[in-house]
């Protein structure tokens, strides 16, 4: 198929636990003066305040592909709905899936990317995650959704701060930092958020993988500009002397490789291939942007478990620095073999 | 053009031309009147001299059809089942509390219809009560039995055979995957199902044996019985392939045959009702009516048109209705 980028449907995806406030995020998009129509996929009908004929109940059937294998799991429901969807385009711009707070959005993700007549129609634009300032800590700890959902984020709406202190407010944000620091992050009260800071991100289009630096808050007054490029491995939490606290989740991290000198294509890609398929099922996202040995052009990728998705991006700037990174979110990640894999690709001098 | 089809009989220019104006999802026949079910809201009633007539038949989304050749009977994303007869007249067969999304019909020979909304499956006889069974998961597919009253309901992990007038319970026929669609040999002795996978699955009847049908590049869409019941035609790949289903073993252990390869997936089948023909539309536009004794081709569309999305012959076999995703139809007389 000929259809690019643009002619395909934005797909926002909308997680949170229980109580965080998705609903009360949907109405607030769907009732803002925006002059774009949206098909809402729910799993409770009722809840939305704002009338829309196009308002879907969805079942969250979550069904295993007939390869056996557990990360090609996608949205049975879903598949169906977007074809009946497809039959009223033209009627909304835009296509927002809500998930119960117990969902893992990973199957909601791979939809967009294993199944043929939906990635043909539509894109997968963001998945959105909606946290409790109040509960989220809470929630890290006995939840196992909770967090696969924070990491799992390209956007998270911090909501309800204005119920906790400031104190309260570093901490649970340093604790999202510990899982996933790669997301944008928005305090808000009531969700109050700007429609393009949660719509229209493009997280999962290659050809705005500008940037893979970590989203850093501004805490209090001042910017903190120190280096974030090293990991911690510390096992306790410390202190940096400005009242940022920096955590380590004991087990989902983010894990995140770089290198000044090129990288052989030929060693890099089977290797990449290789760690999501012995490791998908631990890997939820992961992101790159490489430099390969002549080779002129940028070369991005973003996978899903073990599905990925890779092209030649643009040509290097004269002047931009050939570096390349890459980053994985997932939970046990075994970096020590995945630090030496990725060393082993790149060109000696 | 491609050289092959330029060496090919065309028919291209019988075709009488018709303007819908909105996508078309399915095609019919009532009486003399070919019916083009569009993607939403109308159906498109057109005589043979190419006279326009819109019907209003949905507030909504046309999300399934079905016919049986008096009537039309078509599931929204209104919640409602109505029916639209070769008079033009539309009639509301049922209304989900819910207001959920219908997405699947089907219709008996004796007038009884079936509809499926989420995981549960509709059955109303014309003078009875409305009945239903739930199964496991979201319905995929409806098709009625050529005999009895039967039900088959395809779902995640099987299909489900249900007699709704027995106190039975329904019998379930596992096969690991998603079930989309399910249509029943004509002398009901096996029952397919098209999956999520690009595959076809079967099930004999008799003693439940399964038969895998794999192979395919896509998604199989459109399936449609040869007149003789011998053949099942689908849709998927870049040629039609052709599962034979003569022998008591069906297509155990057999090749398909495959007819009219084109450099195009295909995107609709239709078998002619009575003789040994069919029609194929692909993704390129292409539309060929193939003779399956030898495979000779006649060129009814040229490639280079939009995706051909439904394709419908007459009870008699006289005339053929086609279109497109884009609005485009013909028919052709033969």
């Amino acid at each position: 198929m000929a259809e690019t980028t643009s002619e395909k449907i934005p797909v926002t995806v909308l997680t949170g636990y229980l109580g965080a406030g998705k609903t009360t995020l949907l109405n607030r998009i769907l009732s803002e003066n925006h002059g774009k129509k949206y098909a809402v996929i729910v799993n409770e009908f009722g809840e939305i305040g704002i009338d829309n004929d196009l308002i879907i109940g969805a079942d969250e059937e979550v069904f295993e592909m007939n390869n056996g294998c557990i990360c090609c799991t996608v949205r049975g429901d879903l598949v169906r709905i977007m074809e009946g969807l497809m039959k009223r385009r033209g009627k909304f711009d835009a296509i927002i899936v809500e998930t119960t707070g117990l969902a893992d959005p990973a199957p909601v993700a791979q939809t967009f990317f294993v199944d043929e007549d939906v990635q043909k129609n539509a894109r997968l634009d963001a998945v959105v995650t909606v946290a409790d300032a109040k509960w989220l800590s809470d929630r890290l700890k006995d939840a196992p959704e909770a967090k696969n959902q924070i990491a799992f984020a390209d956007v998270i709406v911090l909501n309800k701060t204005d119920l906790v202190s400031k104190g309260e407010l570093s901490e649970v944000e340093a604790r999202i930092r510990g899982i996933n620091p790669y997301a944008k992050l928005h305090r808000t009260e009531r969700c109050k958020v700007q429609l393009s800071d949660v719509l229209e991100r493009g997280a999962f289009d290659l050809d705005r993988i500008l940037d893979i630096e970590p989203d850093f808050l501004e805490v209090d007054d001042h910017d903190h500009d120190h280096d974030h490029d090293h990991h911690h491995h510390h096992h306790h939490d410390h202190d940096h002397g400005h009242g940022l606290k920096h955590y380590h989740d004991e087990e989902m991290q983010s894990l995140s490789l770089k290198s000044e000198r090129p990288l052989d294509p030929a060693l890099f890609m089977p290797w990449l291939q290789n760690l999501v398929q012995a490791e998908g099922q631990k890997i939820l996202r992961s992101k790159g942007i490489l430099a390969f040995s002549g080779d002129d052009d940028r070369y991005v990728f973003q996978g899903v478990h073990m599905m990925l998705e890779g092209d030649h991006q643009r040509k290097w700037k004269d002047g931009e620095k050939r570096e390349s990174r890459v980053v994985f979110i997932g939970r046990e990640l075994p970096e020590e073999k995945i630090r030496a894999g990725f060393e082993a690709c790149i060109v000696e001098k | 053009m491609s050289a092959e089809q330029a060496s090919i009989a065309s028919v291209t220019d019988r075709v009488r031309p018709v303007a819908i104006g909105a996508p078309v999802t399915s095609a019919y026949f009532l009486k003399d009147r070919a019916a083009f079910v569009c993607g939403e809201e109308k159906v498109a009633l057109v005589s043979q001299d190419g006279e326009i007539d819109n019907i209003e038949v949905h507030s909504g989304g046309i999300l399934s059809a079905v016919s049986d050749g008096e009537r039309i009977v078509m599931g929204g994303d209104n919640g409602k089942v109505v029916a639209l007869d070769a008079k033009g007249e539309v009639t509301l067969l049922a209304t989900d509390p819910k207001r959920r999304w219908i997405d699947n019909v089907a219709v008996h020979p004796d007038g009884t219809i079936a509809w499926s909304a989420g995981k549960t499956a509709y059955v109303k006889a014309p003078k009875g009560e409305e009945k239903s069974l739930e199964v496991l998961s979201t319905v995929g597919g409806l098709a009625f039995a050529p005999k009895g009253l039967r039900l088959a309901i395809a779902h995640y992990n099987g299909a489900t055979l249900w007699f709704p007038n027995m106190a039975a319970t329904a019998e379930f026929l596992p096969w690991a995957g998603s079930h989309l669609a399910v249509t029943f040999s004509p002398d009901n002795k096996f029952l397919v199902t098209s999956m999520h996978e690009a595959a076809l699955h079967g099930w004999r009847l008799a003693d439940n044996r399964h038969m895998r049908m794999t192979g395919y590049p896509g998604r199989v869409k459109s399936m449609s019985w040869s007149a003789d019941g011998k053949f099942l035609a689908t849709s998927g790949a870049d040629t039609v392939i052709m599962w034979p289903f003569a022998s008591k073993d069906g297509p155990m252990g057999k090749e398909p045959a495959m007819l009219a390869p084109l450099q195009a997936r295909v995107t609709a089948v239709a078998c002619h009702p009575k003789q040994g023909v069919l029609a194929a539309g692909y993704s390129d536009g292409t539309i060929l009516m193939v003779r399956l004794e030898d495979g000779a081709e006649i060129l009814v569309r040229r490639n280079g048109t939009p995706e051909v999305s439904a394709l419908a012959w007459n009870a008699k076999g006289t005339w053929l209705a086609f279109a497109d995703a884009e609005g485009n139809a013909g028919l052709l007389e033969l």
